[in-house]
């Protein structure tokens, strides 16, 4: 129904798509919250997760979203070592395909992986997460929660602070927000902003403060600890210092600014604690509307097939 | 004797000679005139130029024979219309003794199909340490020495590396990336980078290690050799360097002016090459640095891989292209019919360029001269269809293109090494 066979990325994606699978989110978050949550949507389909990175939320998540919708789902963890050894992704793509699989969910520590599996089987394919490239079903849901609380993103100033070089989940939402109408501003040592970020649009700030101004949104990025050994930054204390997101700087941004991060949450780092305590009660919220969102394209990408094979 | 007839003959030394006949034997007889001849080749309408010599290529063997082999290495050579390849001593072991480049040698007069040189190593196993014995290798037959697929890291050992070389009559080729800069990147580093989320390789991995290696020379007043240039910055330093009178001569490769980094959207891993895709900007300039002439020589680069080793991961996959049955058709698809360079020109940068670095007697026309020439149609639009490659190695993201220019064929010693199916 949004076609596509598959959903890789949001680079790309117009603001129509964007606003439908949002829409199909709402209706099943109603469902979510109803006592009886069981629905026939996905009757008869086989949902099989392929993660090769570890994940429990992500993972949780669309598995309960395709038990919720009545379809049969299979779970496959591959380590990371095994990629490079083990059998190769494409011969792991045609078996899943052979034990009669719908959509494959798939999360990998390599960019394009998805796209490799896409291109060689018939199943659906969802990107979890590929390397540094993009995790399309986070930041939908985190634009569906900025949505509820808002009703649209529109005109919306959102802040991403912290290791954009590294974060998927900021290229998500640097395509997905600026599409439905928002402005993204990055800030972020310069040796974790990614170069010629300015090409997606995105403003690239060099002081936090800047980049929080009049902030309808502010989304902190977990820093992590190797980037610290990698020489990517001297030190946590600095950057909680310098880039930290603190009770003092979130006064810049609007009285009623949501505050986000994908989490895990390094409390102290890229966030003080008051701050991230107010970001975990958004993160709460978002584990249900994640389940909504994952219900909404696993249904959108599978009508899609049905129609296809009706034709 | 064969007479190829009625062709232009553009010598390789500025000589062009319309509508002329050119009588060979196992060496060129003569150019022009009438004589009796046992075979006649109609070439009218088509060019006879001199065999294609490319001075920089991977044949795989020893040790990596499920790649590629030097029979059907050189049989894609003589399709491409190359006549004679310098081959890099990447191979298991590596090419860094005298039994070893004796025995790439041998091999290639039992099963080659055009003329093959081996390159040495600079340093034992390519570990950029302890330097070969390379008055032995030049004495086994090597015409160059380089740890190509490897930078030599130390400045220090590159140094005593010119300095020992010099007395062999040997040239350093000088596969130029600071690892440190490069750190597990896997194309260009730019905005193409930045989107699709994989490491790059920023153009300074490779101008820092140029502008070392012309330093060096400088100031030793020897020469080098620079390998498959790719970057601007690497270009207006070598271009620099010229003008100040330093020895040093480079080469690049036909897919940095026909393809840049934005081939790699999609992950296809045929597109992941060493030094990687660059801009549209570097593509400009490397087309720039071979008009003026900056850039002396067009080399392939040809890196046969299995499809194994493609059809995986981007950041899994390995670096290279099979490039010598595309070559010459994209310099004459990119640069001739583009008008960069004369066709003289191409030629010059393709075979008598290439050998004159080398120091090999080859890459142009004259009598008596050995009989390493070509047939080719320039105005010939073909599609590249690499399951028709005769390299192992299918590796190529011109798959699929159209290009404008095809070998028909080509002699080595005058013997037919490649005749195009249904040329005629």
């Amino acid at each position: 129904m949004i076609g596509q066979k598959d959903l890789l990325g949001l680079q790309g994606m117009g603001p129509a798509k964007m606003t439908q699978i949002l829409d199909a989110a709402d209706s099943m978050r109603r469902i979510l919250d109803q006592n009886q949550k069981k629905v026939p949507h996905l009757q008869g389909k086989t949902i099989v997760t392929l993660f090769y990175e570890n994940s429990t939320r992500t993972r949780l998540s669309f598995e309960l979203a395709a038990k919720y919708m009545s379809a049969n789902a299979a779970n496959i963890s591959a380590s990371s070592s095994s990629v490079a050894k083990g059998e190769t992704l494409i011969d792991t793509g045609r078996t899943i395909q052979m034990m009669g699989t719908d959509v494959v969910v798939m999360r990998h520590p390599m960019a394009g992986a998805p796209h490799l599996l896409a291109q060689h089987v018939d199943a659906a394919v969802i990107n979890a997460g590929d390397g540094m490239h993009e995790h399309p079903t986070q930041a939908l849901l985190d634009m569906f929660t900025i949505r509820q609380k808002t009703g649209s993103l529109d005109g919306l100033k959102v802040a991403i602070i912290g290791d954009i070089t590294h974060s998927r989940v900021a290229r998500s939402n640097i395509w997905g927000m600026q599409a439905m109408g928002a402005s993204v501003r990055l800030c972020g040592p310069a040796t974790l902003m990614p170069v010629e970020i300015e090409r997606t649009g995105a403003i690239v700030c060099r002081r936090v403060e800047e980049a929080m101004e009049g902030a309808d949104v502010i989304m902190g990025l977990r820093l992590q600890k190797e980037r610290q050994q990698g020489g990517l930054i001297p030190s946590l204390r600095e950057y909680a210092t310098v880039y930290g997101i603190n009770t003092e700087r979130m006064r810049l941004a609007k009285k009623d600014v949501i505050v986000m991060h994908p989490g895990p949450i390094n409390r102290g780092v890229e966030m003080t604690s008051d701050v991230a305590d107010q970001a975990e009660s958004v993160i709460e919220e978002q584990v249900k509307n994640g389940v909504a969102v994952r219900m909404a394209l696993l249904y959108l990408l599978t009508r899609r097939r049905e129609s296809h094979d009706l034709h | 004797m064969i007479c190829i007839k009625g062709g232009t003959v553009l010598d390789g030394r500025g000589r062009v000679l319309p509508g002329t006949d050119v009588y060979i034997e196992d060496c060129i007889v003569k150019i022009g005139g009438t004589l009796d001849a046992d075979e006649i080749i109609d070439a009218a309408g088509q060019y006879i130029l001199p065999g294609l010599v490319d001075m920089h290529c991977h044949l795989r063997e020893p040790g990596y024979e499920y790649k590629e082999d030097i029979e059907s290495g050189t049989r894609a050579a003589a399709a491409g219309g190359f006549t004679s390849v310098a081959c890099m001593p990447n191979t298991d072991p590596t090419l860094d003794s005298a039994a070893s480049i004796r025995y790439v040698r041998e091999r290639a007069e039992s099963v080659g199909h055009v003329r093959v040189y081996p390159i040495g190593a600079v340093t034992m196993g390519q570990k950029g340490e302890t330097l070969t014995q390379m008055h032995e290798l030049a004495g086994a037959g090597a015409v160059a020495l380089s740890d190509d697929g490897h930078p030599v890291p130390s400045a220090g050992i590159m140094r005593r590396a010119m300095e020992y070389a010099s007395h062999t009559g040997l040239l350093i080729i000088s596969h130029c990336e600071e690892m440190s800069l490069v750190s597990g990147g896997q194309m260009h580093e730019g905005d193409m980078s930045t989107v699709l989320g994989l490491r790059g390789i920023p153009a300074a991995a490779e101008g820092t290690m140029v502008a070392r290696e012309i330093l060096l020379a400088e100031e030793l007043g020897l020469r080098v050799h620079i390998a498959h240039v790719s970057t601007a910055g690497s270009i207006e330093l070598i271009r620099h360097a010229k003008e100040r009178g330093v020895a040093v001569t480079c080469e690049t490769c036909p897919h940095y002016f026909s393809a840049d980094h934005t081939w790699v959207e999609g992950y296809d891993a045929r597109t992941k090459v060493n030094p990687p895709l660059r801009t549209a900007e570097d593509v400009e300039a490397v087309k720039e640095g071979l008009s003026d002439g900056t850039i002396d020589v067009i080399a392939t680069d040809h890196a046969p891989h299995h499809r194994d080793e493609k059809e995986i991961e981007y950041e899994l996959a390995l670096n290279g292209i099979s490039g010598f049955e595309t070559a010459f058709a994209l310099g004459l698809t990119h640069l001739v019919h583009t008008g960069v360079l004369s066709l003289e020109q191409l030629v010059e940068k393709m075979a008598a360029d290439p050998a004159q670095i080398l120091g090999l007697d080859a890459g142009y026309l004259k009598e008596g001269g050995p009989a390493d020439l070509i047939i080719a149609d320039i105005e010939r639009e073909w599609t590249v269809d690499a399951e028709a490659f005769f390299s192992k190695g299918k590796n190529t993201p011109f798959d699929g293109k159209t290009l404008t220019g095809r070998v028909l064929h080509t002699f080595v010693g005058g013997r037919t090494a490649h005749m195009l199916e249904g040329k005629i």
